[in-house]
């Protein structure tokens, strides 16, 4: 009890903690703009950007936008999903794939995936495609290391309790040992999200597709720094969205059920 | 070839889980050979056992002195170097539901419930969902389970893990239980408990068992036979039969002396290893 009390206190002092820091940054910021150093399209007031964001969501510029890029993200995201799993499963499964083209996955990884887009310029056009083709990259290396990762560390005993059973081939696969990796698999998506997000906004920033990353481009063309740092807002709280709100939740899930967080429930109690 | 149960403390009746037939053990000149460049261990060399179907077998020894190696031999998980695995007269080429292994740690599924481990062979066997559950019902009444078919497998102490493993185990209904220091984690009230359950078990069900522990008052405790293996590679040193009435218990007065004389036997391998 008196341990709860103590939690509940601390939680109430970050509470406070973060009111305090945004609530004195905002204020800064509301005072640095009515002081009026700077000019508006360097410097934007709180309230301009406000406005920008209510004009855009209310104007009917956002919400194509928003749809326009969530569009590609999910195409991408799902091509990457479905080919990094199974890259992935190959890579784990089988020895010969794992030294070459496993050697071509670690060297690639370290590419930011946004250097494809030439690449994906010359082969699609300035197309829809080129874009989604540099989110797939984002998303697949880090789908798959994950998936070979967790595949290959299930316990030797899951799976020779499994076989003992009476378990194998696909069998073994589908009820022992991807459920036992989907908690490596699930931070690797989660992981392969981030960079996905990540890549289409640059790739949306380089040419003139409806979405986010062009309204940015378009704040700039026409010196509007509100609008800018609007679009920053929303792109912001999207990927807020789904990073810590959608995933977090699927991975805490997961891993609680795994057991593999029992330290986190025990403190949280 | 059948060996004498006179010390059987249950009359031949078994359960309705049990129709399981029985199986008899033999290891003939086994070895086994871990070997990796620049590496090699002998775990076994010409090793021989024999276990008569019914027989209650524990095997002591030093630690690295081949138990489980011998387990994993026996549960068709490891292929022997050389000499032939047979149960029921017939070589062992690979895992068979007839002979379970139970683990060290309890090796059950974290992403199921406790119900659905146990139920995880059964569906493999594509057994009939009503008969499924009546079965795993049955089994964990059996290992006093009951309250927990719902739990996560987090959610279970050490030795209810065990005795879950246990029920995963018995409903393939396998004519050989193979046991790998299953209660070595366990806490003694807890082991205690769990002996008495497993020779209850094991008396109205018949089935062959091997149990490995590095416990020699466990082993005495369970065993119709306890062996003491020697440091690696592994061989047989000595043979006990334990003619002592079931069940039996830790604190027995017949258990000590015979522990004490087994444990002589154990000692200088065990100051060998180090």
């Amino acid at each position: 009890m008196a341990e709860g009390g103590a939690a509940r206190r601390g939680r109430m002092s970050v509470r406070l903690q973060q009111v305090l820091f945004f609530g004195a940054l905002l204020g800064s910021w509301w005072l640095l703009g009515a002081l009026r150093i700077w000019p508006r399209y360097i410097f934007p007031t709180p309230d301009g950007v406000a406005e920008s964001i209510t004009r855009g969501f209310g104007g009917g510029s956002y919400l194509p936008a928003i749809l326009g890029s969530l569009k590609r993200l999910a195409w991408g995201y799902s091509i990457a999903l479905a080919g990094g799993t199974v890259t992935g499963f190959l890579l784990a499964r089988i020895n010969w794939f794992k030294n070459t083209f496993g050697l071509l996955v670690l060297g690639l990884q370290t590419l930011p995936s946004i250097c494809w887009l030439p690449l994906a310029i010359l082969w699609f056009g300035l197309s829809e495609k080129a874009i989604v083709f540099v989110v797939v990259m984002g998303a697949f290396l880090s789908i798959a290391l994950a998936t070979e990762d967790g595949i290959r560390n299930t316990p030797r005993v899951f799976v020779q309790a499994a076989r003992n059973m009476g378990a194998n081939g696909i069998r073994l696969y589908s009820s022992v040992i991807l459920p036992s990796a989907l908690p490596t698999i699930v931070t690797g998506m989660k992981l392969g999200w981030s960079f996905a997000w990540r890549s289409l906004m640059a790739g949306e920033l380089l040419y003139a597709v409806p979405g986010l990353g062009y309204l940015l481009m378009m704040g700039r063309e026409l010196n509007d720094m509100p609008a800018v740092v609007a679009v920053i807002l929303v792109i912001v709280l999207i990927g807020l969205l789904t990073d810590k709100v959608i995933f977090a939740v699927a991975e805490r899930a997961v891993r609680a059920r795994w057991g593999l967080q029992k330290r986190a429930e025990a403190k949280q109690q | 070839m059948t060996y004498p149960s006179s010390n059987r403390f249950c009359p031949a009746w078994r359960s309705p889980l049990s129709r399981s037939r029985e199986l008899d053990l033999e290891l003939r000149g086994v070895s086994r050979v871990f070997s990796r460049p620049g590496h090699r261990v002998d775990a076994l060399d010409g090793f021989d056992l024999s276990v008569a179907s019914g027989e209650f077998v524990c095997l002591v020894g030093p630690s690295g002195c081949g138990k489980t190696t011998v387990l994993h031999l026996l549960a068709g998980l490891e292929q022997a170097t050389a000499g032939t695995v047979t149960a029921g007269g017939i070589p062992v080429t690979g895992p068979d539901p007839s002979r379970i292994l139970l683990f060290q740690e309890s090796a059950l599924f974290p992403w199921l419930t406790v119900a659905a481990n146990v139920e995880f062979g059964l569906k493999l066997r594509k057994m009939p969902a009503p008969e499924r559950h009546r079965r795993v019902d049955a089994l964990l009444r059996m290992v006093h389970l009951e309250r927990f078919a719902a739990s996560w497998v987090h959610e279970l102490s050490g030795g209810m893990k065990q005795r879950a493993a246990l029920a995963r185990a018995l409903a393939m209904d396998p004519a050989v239980l193979l046991l790998d220091e299953p209660f070595g984690a366990l806490d003694a009230i807890t082991r205690d408990r769990l002996h008495a359950e497993l020779q209850e078990i094991w008396m109205r069900d018949a089935k062959t068992v091997v149990f490995v522990t590095h416990n020699v008052r466990e082993a005495v405790v369970l065993g119709d036979r306890v062996l003491v293996m020697s440091q690696s590679p592994g061989r047989i040193l000595s043979s006990y039969r334990v003619d002592l009435p079931r069940p039996r218990h830790m604190e027995d007065p017949g258990i000590i002396p015979l522990a004490t004389q087994v444990l002589r036997d154990l000692v200088p391998e065990t100051a060998a290893n180090g």
